[in-house]
């Protein structure tokens, strides 16, 4: 059957929420905006934990290694199940060599690294796209 | 089936904002639970958008029938409400009862507006109608699939039920696994025993898997996350009850489980009472002569 | 700018993180925790996070540091009270917080550093359970 029109989701929001990325005060919000979001959709308060971790995790590299950068908000929905899709963009440094920053134990000048392999652990679906010199983008989508 | 008739889809093209606010103050007055959970603002819009997705829906001057394309759209609103509704506990009806609330505000408008001509009126009642009842016993169907999905979750929790996590002594737990542990299980035993800790203040677990016939990778990182996540947690985990073929298999997958293990529970009692600083003692029993 | 309490409690220093930190006022804790150990010769930190529903690895980051420092003034690093969908989160994010010994709560935290610095439990002030 052609669907016509729209798709909307909860909350009559037709385009994403963004949030700007831009102090350690803006990672802070992002923190309390998915745990809002993540309740409203009745997570349970372990997913609830691990959405709004993984988005402090990669927050803080929009910040620290993106120099700021934006994160769009999103319900989705996918065959009656209801969820939330992040993406976190920035146009700063990018990474080099993506596979490298997906394993764990890759460390930066912090001596910390990115975060990233333990972030994905905590979403259901995470893609990240990053050019040297571009930016980087990670989208990170858990369901209820 | 009948088309729609023309003075309904007129009357409500029309009349949108002034059916909005019929219908929110309406249920304002009569609904108080639906207005208590969603507040002024979102019962607002839950009755905006469905209002306009029905004036839509009618403006493609479709056939009676809710099943046809025109109103796909206004079918995905009371399935969104529908599934919102689930989540939120309320009953089967009460979605229903909402679509069938928009009746009030529509035929109040209707009768002021076809006043002059009842066959038109009727008609466009009918027609009304027929999209509105068949609406609602959409809403139910949608609910019913919702609530098995919700169901379906219960069960997993019940599985925890099954699970039991025994306070053995002071701050020593005991959980004894029985049967296979799958993924699902796992999880959910992980879970409860991390709150049980919480619960009787544990300092050592004693996770038991003598009735654990085989573990596989999977199981066994679980097992790695819990103790991992237990001792996070200031407790202290003793495996007991490893069989001969489970401790192969670990070490054939190459798994490092860090943590004390006893072959039976006594033993791992015994330990936990030590490195808690408490003692069994055996007092005599007397006997009355 | 909120600050995080520091308590002397018998021969610990406590710290209670109720709130969600930012950096500015992560690194102050980390500044005043390190004053206070050298002023008042504490032999421990107990960190209470059983008000944190979210830990990161910025946070995670914030207690090596402190641990760290503590050791280095001679004093030992208790974490209490971490609640069980952290626990699980950390674990899954791999933030293992080595070397950081975990406790249940402030009372447990408290014997244990007593008990390393061997004193008994008669002498340990017991705090509101």
């Amino acid at each position: 059957m052609q669907r016509r029109g729209k798709r909307r989701t909860p909350f009559n929001v037709a385009r994403p929420d963004r949030f700007q990325i831009r102090s350690a005060e803006d990672v802070r919000r992002v923190r309390q905006e998915v745990q809002v979001r993540a309740m409203k959709l009745g997570f349970r308060a372990v997913d609830q934990t691990k959405l709004v971790t993984a988005a402090s995790e990669i927050a803080r590299n929009t910040l620290d290694h993106g120099q700021g950068g934006t994160v769009d908000m999103e319900f989705v929905e996918r065959n009656g199940q209801f969820g939330i899709s992040l993406t976190f963009e920035d146009r700063g440094p990018g990474i080099a060599d993506i596979a490298e920053a997906m394993e764990d134990g890759f460390t930066t000048s912090t001596g910390f690294g990115l975060g990233l392999p333990g972030a994905k652990r905590l979403v259901h679906e995470f893609r990240i796209q990053s050019e040297t010199g571009r930016g980087t983008k990670v989208v990170l989508v858990r369901w209820s | 089936m009948n088309a729609t008739e023309p003075r309904l889809r007129d009357t409500v093209l029309q009349n949108e904002p002034r059916l909005v606010d019929l219908w929110v103050d309406g249920l304002a007055r009569s609904n108080l639970q639906r207005f208590g959970h969603l507040g002024a603002n979102g019962l607002r819009q839950q009755c905006l958008r469905f209002v306009d997705e029905f004036t839509s829906a009618l403006e493609q001057e479709p056939r009676a029938n809710i099943h046809e394309p025109e109103f796909d759209n206004l079918r995905d609103i009371v399935e969104e409400i529908s599934r919102l509704d689930a989540t939120q506990g309320f009953s089967p009806s009460d979605t229903a009862l909402f679509v069938y609330s928009f009746k009030e505000p529509l035929f109040a408008v209707l009768k002021e507006e076809l006043a002059g001509s009842s066959e038109e009126l009727i008609s466009a009642v009918k027609s009304a109608s027929r999209i509105l009842d068949r609406l609602g016993l959409y809403a139910t169907e949608i609910y019913q699939k919702s609530r098995e999905d919700i169901i379906q979750r219960q069960a997993q929790e019940l599985i925890e039920l099954s699970t039991p996590v025994v306070q053995l002594w002071d701050k020593i737990l005991v959980i004894p696994i029985i049967g296979t542990l799958d993924s699902e299980r796992a999880q959910t035993v992980m879970e409860s025993l991390l709150d049980r800790i919480v619960e009787f203040r544990a300092e050592i677990v004693i996770i038991d898997i003598t009735g654990v016939p085989t573990v596989d990778t999977l199981v066994a990182q679980h097992l790695v996350k819990t103790i991992s996540a237990a001792r996070l947690m200031g407790a202290d985990c003793i495996l007991s009850g490893i069989r001969p073929q489970i401790a192969q298999t670990i070490v054939h997958l190459g798994l490092q489980i860090d943590v004390t293990s006893k072959a039976t529970m006594a033993d791992a009692f015994a330990l936990a009472l030590r490195r808690t600083g408490q003692k069994m003692q055996r007092t005599p029993v007397r006997r009355e002569s | 700018m909120e600050e995080i309490p520091i308590i002397k409690l018998g021969r610990s220093l406590l710290v209670s993180i109720q709130i969600d930190m930012h950096d500015r006022l992560a690194v102050a804790l980390e500044d005043e925790l390190s004053e206070k150990l050298v002023e008042t010769g504490a032999k421990g930190v107990i960190i209470d996070i059983s008000g944190l529903d979210v830990v990161d690895s910025f946070v995670g980051r914030t207690l090596a540091n402190i641990a760290g420092t503590a050791r280095v003034l001679d004093a030992q690093t208790v974490v209490v009270g971490m609640r069980p969908q952290v626990a699980i989160t950390l674990v899954e994010l791999g933030l293992t917080l080595p070397g950081i010994k975990t406790a249940l709560d402030v009372e447990r935290g408290l014997a244990i550093v007593n008990a390393t610095q061997g004193e008994t439990a008669d002498t340990i002030q017991r705090g509101p359970s």
